[in-house]
């Protein structure tokens, strides 16, 4: 590598960096917030027990994994206006980002659900609680337990689909990196450094991970 | 009165607590409970045995709206009447439900609550109770079960006895006015079991209402004052409990007892 390449490589990691703090972190953070409230409304709806309802949270989920990540964040970004509804990248990002983790996470959340023993349910119930109240005091934490591992690959696969949100001109981590490239011309270097600093991002949150897992089983019989 | 007989008469003579008649329930097309009646009086200990599959436990259930009977009425207080033939609704149930509290026989302890939050979640959360009196009142009935010094442990922490004398004292922390056991020592080492009917007998002798499932014949003996006989999901008789387990009327009672104490 010429010492020109390096400094390529040191002088771009600035922006790249920056669009990683300013651009893909927030956007995978705010996506997967969004995506985890449509994924406990969906899994309930799923649970609900009302045929209607628990049918059209399943259209939901289908819908969301039998079609692409990409075309879902075209068709809020570049479809949407023909109907008169004009979202700025930003927004367009998270919402998309959202809908599809939610239609994901839905699924692990509803297993999780009906992962906690019945008679968790009926102890709540004997001591005086209502459904909902069972549900966030009791139910809901141990469900935590068992999802956190899938959750956590669905928030790693989010931070890195969060790159196709450049397509629509959010400016994150990827986008700085193809402008320096296209500046520069020095593809292969620039894409391997955006790379690069996914991964070191990816393995920064699987280490998370694993703190959290232990925090959350320390009430479990090892 | 001697000790080991809780003397058939005393506490039946108390006005009655709870009154169950002609509850019925099924599941599908399967019959499970066939107009059981049943009456306990305040202070008294009623013991309900019967074979695998009787119905005992769903009797149980019937009482506090886990499940919702198909037809029958069950009385409290003679102030609070639920009609099952009339889709009783929610409030109607959960009015039952606040009455009485259960003790499963798996315990069904919160695994990631510690055993004071256990036991305070129910007076905290539902009742609204302030915080340090239901501790206090938590700490106080940990302590005489001997648990004073696990209340911060959590429940994988503690043996099957440890837990299901919290299971008790979650029950007790709710102040019902009826106590029902499913059961609650058949998943119990032998060695533990001990303790916890050593607690269940204290509990009597200070006049809780109790209805207890239960295979411990020699327990319900010296313990209960009635023993109820249920089989196929009816009552097939009922009567002082020393008469029941040593000299009853009906064949069935007498077949059942007999492979109790002989299984072999
Ligand atoms: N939710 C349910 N759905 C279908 N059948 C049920 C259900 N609950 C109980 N039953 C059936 O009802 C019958 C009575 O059950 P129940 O649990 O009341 O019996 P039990 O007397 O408590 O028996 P055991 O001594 O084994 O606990 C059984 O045949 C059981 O299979
Ligand atoms: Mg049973």
């Amino acid at each position: 590598m010429t010492s020109d390449q390096w400094d390529l490589v040191l002088g771009s990691l600035g922006p790249i960096t920056g669009g990683a703090i300013r651009g893909t972190i927030p956007l995978a953070l705010a996506s997967f917030a969004g995506g985890m409230v449509i994924a406990v409304a969906v899994a309930l709806m799923r649970l609900s027990g009302r045929r209607l309802v628990a049918a059209l949270a399943r259209g939901y989920v289908s819908l969301i994994r039998g079609t692409p990540l990409l075309v879902q964040l075209f068709v809020v970004f570049y479809g949407l206006p023909s109907l008169g509804l004009v979202i700025d990248p930003w927004p367009s990002a998270i919402i998309a980002f959202s809908l599809n983790v939610g239609g994901y996470a839905a699924e692990v959340v509803r297993a999780a659900i009906l992962s906690v023993p019945k008679g968790q349910w009926e102890a709540a119930y004997v001591i005086g609680m209502a459904r909902p109240t069972a549900l966030r005091r009791i139910i809901l934490p141990q469900a935590a337990r068992v999802s956190v591992p899938p959750l956590s690959n669905t928030f790693i696969s989010l931070v890195k689909d969060t790159s196709l949100a450049s397509l629509i001109l959010v400016t994150e981590l990827f986008r700085e990196a193809q402008k320096v490239a296209a500046f520069s011309q020095e593809f292969m270097l620039l894409y391997l450094e955006a790379a690069l600093v996914y991964w070191v991002i990816c393995l920064a949150l699987s280490t998370g991970q694993g703190v959290l897992e232990k925090r959350l089983d320390r009430y479990v019989a090892h | 009165m001697s000790p080991t007989d809780p003397g058939a008469g005393r506490a039946a003579d108390g006005p009655a607590l709870l009154a169950v008649t002609g509850l019925r329930k099924s599941f599908g097309t399967h019959e499970v409970l066939r107009a059981v009646d049943l009456t306990v009086h305040t202070g008294e200990v009623v013991a309900i045995i019967g074979a695998s599959g009787s119905g005992k436990t769903t009797v149980l259930r019937c009482l506090n709206g886990l499940e919702v009977a198909d037809a029958g009425r069950v009385e409290v207080h003679g102030s609070l009447a639920v009609d099952f033939a009339t889709s009783p609704d929610r409030r109607q149930l959960n009015a039952l439900r606040d009455r009485s509290a259960m003790v499963f026989q798996h315990y069904n302890l919160f695994p990631h609550k510690t055993v004071l939050e256990n036991v305070t979640e129910g007076p905290i959360v539902v009742q609204r109770r302030p915080v340090r009196e239901a501790r206090e009142d938590a700490l106080a009935l940990l302590a005489r079960v001997g648990l004073a010094d696990r209340a911060d442990a959590y429940p994988f922490q503690l043996s099957g006895g440890q837990q299901q004398r919290v299971g008790i004292v979650r029950a007790l922390a709710l102040r019902p006015d009826l106590l029902l056991f499913d059961e609650p020592t058949s998943a119990l080492d032998p060695e533990l079991v001990g303790d916890v009917l050593t607690l269940m007998r204290d509990l009597a002798a200070e006049g809780w209402t109790m209805v207890v499932v239960t295979h411990e014949l020699q327990f319900a003996r010296e313990v209960a004052h009635r023993v109820v006989f249920l089989d196929e999901g009816a009552v097939l008789e009922e009567g002082p409990a020393r008469q029941v387990l040593t000299d009853p009327a009906q064949e069935r009672t007498r077949q059942f007892i007999r492979r109790l104490l002989h299984p072999l």
